[in-house]
């Protein structure tokens, strides 16, 4: 789960990580408010979005007069901002972070993430910081330097030390750089994070140490141990299909395409979306069913996929294992008719009692096919997409 | 032979008298598994399924002699499970509980690191030697005691394989499901030196997915020390960066662990990789 920078910085606050003044705004007089209370003769506008990339495209504006603030949150508020990570219809910006302008001297990276590899929490850091740290690891991989912590252990102060030198760090920053590393570390394990990124970490004129942005990550397995960053969800900022699904423990991810896919388990759903793109269509969804199939599931699964505008045909793929293939036929069957889906539907049943599932979903009088096979029914699938198009 | 278990395989089972427990271990006891008992707490010296009920593991494999355990408690119980079961010296411990928070997991694999146990998942169908030993909700009929050992991240496509290759006569030795969790047990490198020096095995479908870099591990293993025909196929082609495919670890960040890239290393080291999920058996026929 993702939150939004005000909400982040709200954490790092409360883990002692040096941030900006400032505060959130969601109407441009509150935003004029919130200025004028952080005096000064600078401030900057920061839209809200689960999404990087917003400076580029107009969503970090520079405010020298408080007519300025509000003139940016009235332009902002309610817009929709496309970034390079949103799709083409991006994101609604419903809310602003108000800051106080700092004079920078460097910009730095600094984040900690589940590292799969190592199996350890690790810290990232370097001195290019507030550019895509993608493009410097690929780029200039020595500039970056990775830190692992062991779980028993902890993190030790040798570690900092060697990011704080590595970033060329001197003095009290150092003391400065280990306290918010520190701030971080015990945020991501009491909140079960997934990531925690500071890009970037700012070194004001004054030599102060400062987390310009903020963004965290959850892991969405750990959420019920949290309610409190589960309250924090922004829905608005999620496709509401993908919404939907959560509801009723279905995994949906909207795609691009016109043929919806509704299969059981994860790697089977995938294969399947390989398969039709392998055929010559395109998937417009990934939806995995989960193991114990039932026919609520089943037509939840179906109104999620009809409801995109976009397909034209649907594929069914299961293989039932303890799930019996008649059964699931029974719920297609009954899926069809109760969420009135009259788009042709494809399904490839295989598993325990396929002979009677196939037998169930023939002659039905219904725009429905039983294939033989999986690739036959990708194929055909394909091919009615084709037509309806 | 085969690898890991066998019909001398004394398992238990940890969430024995639960619903998932007892509706696989029931299906467990048709296959011919030698389950031994179970453990519940509190519910230690019942009967459950004509089994002892036990209320450590401990007690379980004092009184049993259980090697192996399968694990179907619920997610936020389950990292207390496995390292019970590695306390009491389960050597292979079948986890397939779907959710565990992944900092749970990183701290049981730090605590599992230098005991010799073996932990096969979370998040995982389990493990099957056809008509000897099968651990964990793998559907049995599809199975066919063979020659070809399956590993693999996703269930579902385990199945597949396992119905390719039995389709194609040439049954399998065993099948692991490694599991979809970004951290997790036994990895594919793990499995395939096994299948390597399993005799029963001589060949091996290994199914890979988006994200982490385990494919490409196995690619460079695979390439110094497997003799045997492997046929690879990844699942994700077509899936989006960033997003989350269902399974914790099938995600595609900062352009790393791209179904791309992962067949690409699998060519490299001279893999035979198919397009298509359904050519897996047709592919493994044709290497012998």
């Amino acid at each position: 789960m993702n939150i939004h920078e005000y909400q982040a910085k709200q954490l790092f606050q409360q883990y002692a990580i040096p941030i900006p003044e400032g505060s959130y705004a969601d109407t441009p007089e509150r935003a004029k408010q919130v200025a004028s209370e952080l005096a000064g003769n600078g401030w900057v506008v920061k839209a809200q979005v689960h999404a990087g990339g917003r400076g580029k495209v107009g969503g970090v504006k520079l405010a020298k007069s408080l007519v300025e603030v509000a003139e940016f949150s009235h332009e902002l508020l309610g817009k929709r901002l496309v970034t390079i990570q949103t799709d083409s219809l991006g994101l609604p910006i419903n809310s602003l972070l108000i800051e106080k302008i700092y004079p920078i001297k460097r910009e730095l990276y600094l984040s900690l993430i589940l590292d799969r590899a190592t199996e350890r929490v690790m810290f990232i850091a370097s001195a290019a910081g507030g550019m895509d740290i993608e493009a410097v690891a690929h780029e200039t991989p020595e500039k970056i330097i990775s830190v692992a912590v062991h779980p028993a252990a902890g993190l030790q102060g040798y570690s900092c030390r060697k990011v704080a030198y590595t970033l060329g760090l001197k003095g009290q920053q150092i003391k400065a750089l280990e306290k918010i590393m520190q701030g971080m570390y015990a945020l991501f394990l009491a909140k079960d994070a997934s990531q925690i990124e500071i890009n970037p970490l700012i070194e004001t004129d004054s030599g102060e140490l400062m987390a310009l942005d903020a963004k965290i990550n959850f892991d969405d397995n750990a959420l019920a141990l949290h309610p409190e960053i589960l309250a924090m969800k922004d829905p608005s900022q999620e496709d509401d299909k993908e919404n939907e699904a959560q509801r009723f423990g279905l995994n949906y991810i909207t795609l691009e395409g016109n043929i919806g896919c509704m299969v059981n388990g994860a790697g089977l759903a995938m294969a399947t979306m390989d398969l039709v793109k392998l055929k010559g269509g395109l998937p417009a969804n990934f939806l995995d069913v989960g193991g114990g199939t039932n026919v609520e599931k089943v037509c939840e699964a179906f109104k999620l996929i009809i409801s995109d505008s976009n397909v034209k045909a649907v594929l069914v793929n299961i293989f039932g294992g303890i799930v019996k293939c008649d059964v699931i036929a029974q719920g297609i069957l009954a899926a069809i008719e109760q969420v009135h889906v009259t788009i042709p539907v494809v399904v490839r049943l295989e598993g325990t009692n396929v002979e009677e599932g196939r037998a169930l979903l023939t002659n039905t009088g219904l725009n429905l096919y039983a294939a033989e096979d999986l690739s036959h029914a990708a194929e055909k699938v394909v091919e009615l997409a084709k037509a309806v198009a | 032979m085969s690898i890991l278990i066998n019909k001398d395989t004394k398992v238990i089972c940890q969430g024995f008298t639960g619903k998932q427990g007892t509706f696989h271990s029931e299906q467990a006891l048709a296959y011919g598994t030698k389950l031994v008992g179970g453990v519940t707490p509190e519910r230690g010296g019942e009967t459950h399924l004509g089994l002892p009920v036990f209320n450590t593991v401990q007690d379980a494999v004092t009184s049993t002699g259980a090697t192996a355990s399968v694990i179907y408690v619920p997610p936020f119980y389950a990292a207390d499970a496995i390292l019970e079961a590695v306390d009491a010296g389960i050597q292979l411990i079948v986890c397939i509980t779907e959710g565990i928070p992944t900092l749970q997991m990183l701290r049981v694999k730090a605590a599992m690191a230098g005991t010799g146990a073996l932990l096969i998942g979370p998040n995982c169908p389990g493990i099957i030697t056809p008509d000897e030993c099968k651990i964990g909700i793998m559907p049995a009929k599809i199975h066919l005691a063979g020659s070809i050992g399956i590993v693999s991240r996703s269930g579902t496509l385990t199945y597949e394989s396992v119905h390719q290759t039995t389709l194609q006569g040439l049954g399998q030795s065993t099948c692991v499901g490694i599991g979809g969790d970004p951290v997790h047990g036994m990895n594919f490198v793990d499995v395939l030196s096994r299948f390597q020096a399993d005799e029963q095995t001589k060949g091996i479908v290994m199914v890979g997915e988006i994200g982490g870099g385990e494919e490409e591990d196995a690619a460079e293993y695979i390439k110094a020390f497997v003799t045997k025909p492997v046929v690879a196929y990844i699942a994700g082609q077509t899936a989006p960066a960033g997003k989350r495919m269902g399974h914790a670890g099938a995600i595609v960040t900062g352009g790393k662990g791209t179904a791309a890239g992962k067949i690409a290393a699998l060519r490299a080291a001279g893999i035979e990789v198919v397009s298509s999920p359904t050519d897996i058996g047709v592919a493994m026929k044709g290497c012998f």
